[in-house]
């Protein structure tokens, strides 16, 4: 039973994981950028939550009305003020940039918050737990879950069944025919990104309420979005939700056998996998 | 009538290469004009100088009565500039249908069932309509060449630039194609067509640039400029002082 209830809490977490990573994967199908500040912009995105929270007086899933959007106008004016000047042939620009973004972020967290670990206040649903036969399920991991695959869902229907996914696709595809058609991909790029930090900004409510958080861990979360976009599989948004579904498990399961395991399995499940199926699990991308 | 574009001092040079070089002219509204002249002459370049994937290093490009030389490229589709490929470039992972409504959203600017009906319409007339579900990277290259005409068209455009649509095609393809084209000149949209295959052309243009080393070299009715000093000279090797 201990093993049922391993495999069943690592599910949920991964659908954390899967949150952490699919703004990661929006943006990379879109404009192949590799955003090294992700896990950095989680975390900023769960302090604005925070201030959100304490200033308003909301609850942090009401604060989402506040976060989402703002995150969203941040990821806009981010692309278009300065990411955008360094995509191009050469991927090492963007690398560095949001790199150098990443240590920005951090440090303008410590100065305005201090290294001291906060943590969102969601009351009585941080403890609420529903019974499934001999096992207790929080209702935080299950609703976690369930906005994950929301997402996720979410997400593909916008790919693949509205205009704006169509732009995207298109500008993904061929970006100079995209220019020929009438897209301007700089706001094109804009909007990918905008959206890709108002999933990011529900990440960060989201991490902010199930943990502390701090300055200093957004590569952790940047690495664990990584890991769920490899295992699954690039540009494969369902791919990237198993993938953070592996990766909750493996690291669940390690915990269960030695506490000390938990990130050390995680890791060595993504490194078997990128062993054996170099291109993840569900690859829609090749090359 | 009045000019939907005119070119003026057109340059642009790649090292030493001039792929223009002080292009001029006029198209008239509802115009059809043919360009010809050997590989590598910039008639391609030409076509990006227009669309503006190329820049200028100097002169201008006027369209439908604006200076649009410091334009973007997508700005000049949203204006009603439209071309097709020489080696066809569709969004590969996107269905043909899909392709279609790009050009027709973002291009033409049109939503919803507007955009939908437009893309039907057009791929009933370019003969697509059973592959409207494929995705584009699977087509033949025929059924690329009519995809290259079916998202020009579906961007609605006022000037159609045709690159080398016909190359490859069988006498039978190439004579529903000129049908296509004349149906679409027809609707009083302007076209410019860079063409080997001479008679398609002449069955549907009503003038003729020569163009050689970035230069227009001839121009005028299509008939005459085939016959000229020039042309020949180009294509047959006769030396002009000989």
């Amino acid at each position: 039973m201990e093993w049922i209830n391993a495999i069943l809490q690592g599910t949920l977490l991964g659908g954390l994981y899967a949150l952490f990573a699919a703004g990661l994967s929006l943006i990379f199908g879109v404009m192949r950028l590799v955003n090294i500040a992700h896990g950095d912009l989680i975390v900023l995105a769960a302090y604005l939550g925070l201030t959100t929270t304490v200033m308003l007086g909301l609850h942090p899933l009401v604060a989402l009305i506040v976060v989402v959007p703002a995150m969203a106008g941040i990821g806009y004016v981010l692309q278009r003020a300065v990411l955008n000047q360094t995509l191009g042939d050469d991927i090492l620009p963007p690398l560095l940039v949001t790199f150098g973004l990443s240590v920005i972020i951090q440090n303008a967290l410590l100065e305005g918050y201090s290294a001291d670990p906060q943590k969102l206040d969601a009351g009585a649903l941080e403890t609420a737990s529903i019974a499934l036969g001999p096992l207790a399920v929080g209702v935080l991991p299950l609703l976690t879950f369930a906005i994950a695959v929301a997402v996720v869902a979410g997400l593909q229907w916008t790919f693949y069944r509205t205009a704006l996914g169509r732009a995207f696709r298109a500008v993904s595809d061929n970006q100079d025919i995209a220019q020929l058609m009438g897209l301007n991909k700089r706001h094109v790029f804009g909007q990918a990104m905008a959206l890709a930090l108002a999933v990011t900004a529900v990440a960060g409510l989201l991490l902010g309420i199930r943990t502390s958080f701090d300055p200093s861990i957004g590569g952790g979360r940047l690495i664990f979005g990584f890991e769920a976009v490899i295992i699954g599989g690039l540009g494969n948004l369902w791919g990237t939700l198993a993938g953070g579904i592996i990766l909750g498990v493996a690291q669940t399961l390690g915990a269960a056998i030695n506490p000390g395991w938990q990130l050390l399995a995680g890791h060595l499940a993504f490194l078997i996998v990128l062993a054996v199926r170099p291109n993840g699990l569900f690859p829609r991308i090749s090359g | 009538m009045s000019k939907i574009l005119k070119l003026e001092g057109l340059s642009r040079a790649f090292g030493a290469v001039k792929v223009a070089d002080q292009l001029n002219y006029e198209l008239s509204q509802g115009e059809a004009l043919g360009v010809i002249g050997p590989n590598g002459a910039g008639k391609t370049s030409m076509f990006n100088l227009i669309t503006g994937t190329l820049a200028a290093d100097s002169g201008k490009v006027h369209f439908d009565g604006r200076d649009v030389t410091a334009q973007s490229a997508a700005a000049r589709s949203r204006m009603g500039i439209a071309r097709s490929f020489q080696v066809p470039q569709p969004f590969t992972h996107m269905t043909v249908f899909e392709n279609a409504m790009i050009a027709a959203t973002q291009a033409a600017g049109l939503s919803g069932r507007a955009a939908e009906t437009l893309c039907l319409d057009v791929l009933e007339q370019t003969g697509l309509m059973d592959k409207a579900n494929t995705p584009a990277g699977s087509l033949t290259l025929l059924n690329r060449k009519r995809l290259e005409m079916t998202r020009a068209l579906c961007a609605k455009p006022k000037l159609l630039l045709l690159d080398e649509i016909a190359g490859g095609l069988t006498e039978a393809e190439c004579h529903s194609l000129v049908q296509t084209i004349k149906d679409v000149h027809a609707t009083g949209v302007s076209i410019i067509w860079i063409e080997h295959v001479v008679h398609a052309l002449l069955a549907v243009v009503s003038r003729l640039v020569v163009i050689d080393f970035g230069r227009k070299i001839a121009e005028g009715d299509p008939r005459e400029v085939m016959d000229s000093r020039e042309v020949k000279e180009i294509y047959l090797g006769i030396d002009a002082d000989a």
